[in-house]
């Protein structure tokens, strides 16, 4: 009575095919990220030394270390975090927790989504108009990490938002009932329990910002430079354009060593991305609802 | 230890009404809502309501779902303002004064007007801080000492019977305590900023038989010194929680009057259906 019917073999059998192709497709996706991380592992570690990482190019490039553009990645992701953390979690409060919806306010979210997809080259060229030319900022640390900020700004933004809607809307009317303005419930309340979510979206774009070459090739980020930058308005030499440079422009750089800038800058931003993800387990497991 | 007690403060009342709290008071009605009409956007979810809730009374709103009582709760302490698409007609005296005018400052009304919601939502905070939440925020920058806290504290928690059983973990947070807990911290945190209504929006549906037990029991024990308005969709509790009941219907109050009277002779023929469970 309760035998495998012809039918019932067949749908098994299909079923089996299909969980395969699912498995190998997921393999697939897996395999590139692998095979990156080990060829880096397997021609950059050679050059890889305390040295190289604390020491100035020399030769050319061809030699030496890569201490400037390490230092100046650093310096353009901390400028950028600067710009756009409070202007992009001031927006996501307005957005979130007093923006009516209305037809202003459906504009406004219109405009983040397509800051999303502006390309890089052209944030890039923005940068260079606005900040560059215009604010007279030359090209310079602060005018590239400007730039950067404005690339991540509608990441921050998203990332903010999605992490207040998250709060739960019980504990907004609990506040409101006893009397708190909006700016006491989310200083008191939304925030302190969005915080995770926040962090995660900040982390995430610092990731972004220390990957990236067009937007800072025209707005601060130089070939070489015998110095290290002095302030906000020296320009800099960065690990993304570096890479570039020694990869494709110096002749004569000893092969391991381009292996071993990217193998910096992918462990600078993997780094990044697993204290992301630490903390929002972290944090996570506080919560009790 | 010197403990405050939750006497009711002088608040928004009209002049002539504070003072002692005594008999003469008692026949002023703690909430008096005249021709009030309600609309969410185009749709009217209120029509007329004329209703006076007595003070220091226990008064329940029944009525089968959607009939407005939530919305008439609701418009007491202007919660439902923060919509942003309601529009009210009428008058809705708190203690003798108007509180739909425009001069009212909603913070002060929510502090008179306290209000507890059908699933229990204390902060994600300590459960000292929860009791002191509301306190703090409407004292403002007023330093108050540690101790003058602690007292705060116990007072409220012994108010709401919940003292003993938390007293050890004050600072633990208040969403690690049961649902009957949970909806006693939400009553106890009103009382630190003495207010004279207390409206509760169906305060025991999350909670099983015992838990709306202590909560019943509870609402006995600050009756008298709060006025207590609660809607509930259970006619049993209703007739055994409250002294006075509306029935309402499609937005509008069809009959008020005492539990006990409207129960057993009820006036109006579709008062008598609802309550013998013919409809709702």
């Amino acid at each position: 009575m309760f035998e495998a019917t012809p039918l019932n073999r067949r749908n098994a059998r299909v079923e089996l095919v299909v969980k395969l192709l699912f498995l190998l497709m997921t393999v697939v996706l897996v395999l590139p990220v692998l095979t990156i991380l080990s060829i880096l592992l397997v021609k950059g570690t050679p050059a890889l030394s305390w040295e190289f990482l604390t020491t100035m190019p020399e030769k050319g490039m061809t030699a030496g270390g890569i201490l400037p553009p390490l230092l100046g990645t650093v310096w353009l992701v901390a400028g950028s975090v600067v710009a756009t953390v409070p202007l992009g979690v001031a927006a996501a409060i307005y957005l979130s927790e007093y923006a009516p919806d209305n037809w202003f306010t459906r504009i406004i979210n219109l405009a983040i989504v397509n800051l999303a997809g502006v390309p890089s080259i052209v944030h890039a060229l923005f940068g260079l108009g606005a900040f560059v030319l215009f604010f007279g900022f030359g090209t310079s640390i602060l005018a590239a990490s400007l730039t950067l900020g404005v690339m991540n700004l509608p990441v921050v933004i998203v990332a903010t938002r999605e992490a207040l809607q998250s709060v739960p809307r019980a504990f907004r009317e609990a506040c409101w009932s006893l009397g708190a303005t909006r700016w006491q419930t989310i200083r008191e309340v939304v925030l302190p329990n969005s915080f995770s979510g926040i962090l995660t979206g900040v982390i995430l774009t610092v990731s972004r910002a220390a990957g990236e070459t067009a937007p800072i090739m025209f707005t601060g980020a130089v070939f070489y430079s015998p110095f290290l930058p002095q302030g906000i308005f020296d320009e800099t030499m960065a690990m993304a354009l570096h890479l570039f440079v020694i990869a494709t422009q110096v002749p004569g750089v000893p092969e391991a060593v381009p292996f071993a800038v990217a193998l910096v800058l992918i462990t600078m931003v993997l780094a990044m991305n697993a204290l992301a993800i630490a903390l929002r387990v972290h944090l996570r497991g506080k919560k009790k609802w | 230890m010197d403990k405050p007690t939750f006497e009711r403060s002088a608040g928004i009342s009209a002049p002539g009404t504070e003072g002692t709290g005594d008999p003469p008071a008692l026949s002023a009605p703690a909430v008096e809502i005249r021709q009030l009409n309600f609309w969410y956007g185009s749709f009217q979810a209120l029509f007329d309501i004329d209703l006076e809730i007595r003070r220091g009374r226990i008064t329940s709103l029944i009525g089968p779902s959607g009939c407005g009582k939530t919305t008439l709760l609701r418009s007491i302490n202007r919660i439902a303002d923060r919509l942003g698409y309601v529009r009210t007609t009428g008058s809705i005296r708190v203690l003798g004064q108007n509180i739909l005018d425009p001069s009212v400052e909603p913070v002060q009304l929510r502090k008179q007007v306290g209000m507890v919601f059908q699933r229990p939502n204390p902060l994600p905070l300590s459960i000292r801080d929860n009791v002191l939440f509301a306190h703090r925020i409407h004292r403002g920058k007023e330093a108050v000492g540690r101790s003058e806290e602690d007292a705060i504290v116990e007072a409220a928690l012994r108010k709401v019977l919940l003292w003993d059983s938390v007293k050890d973990r004050l600072h633990q947070k208040a969403l690690g305590l049961t649902l009957e807990e949970q909806q006693k911290l939400c009553i106890a945190r009103l009382l630190p900023v003495k207010p004279s209504v207390i409206l509760m929006d169906e305060p025991c549906s999350a909670l099983d038989p015992a838990g709306t037990e202590a909560v019943e029991e509870l609402m006995w024990e600050l009756r008298g010194e709060y006025t207590i308005l609660i809607v509930t969709h259970n006619m049993a509790q209703a007739r055994r929680a409250s002294e006075e009941t509306v029935f309402m219907l499609m937005g509008r109050v069809v009959e008020h009057g005492p539990t006990q009277e409207l129960f057993l002779t009820p006036r109006h023929r579709a008062t008598a259906d609802y309550i013998e469970g013919r409809y709702g």
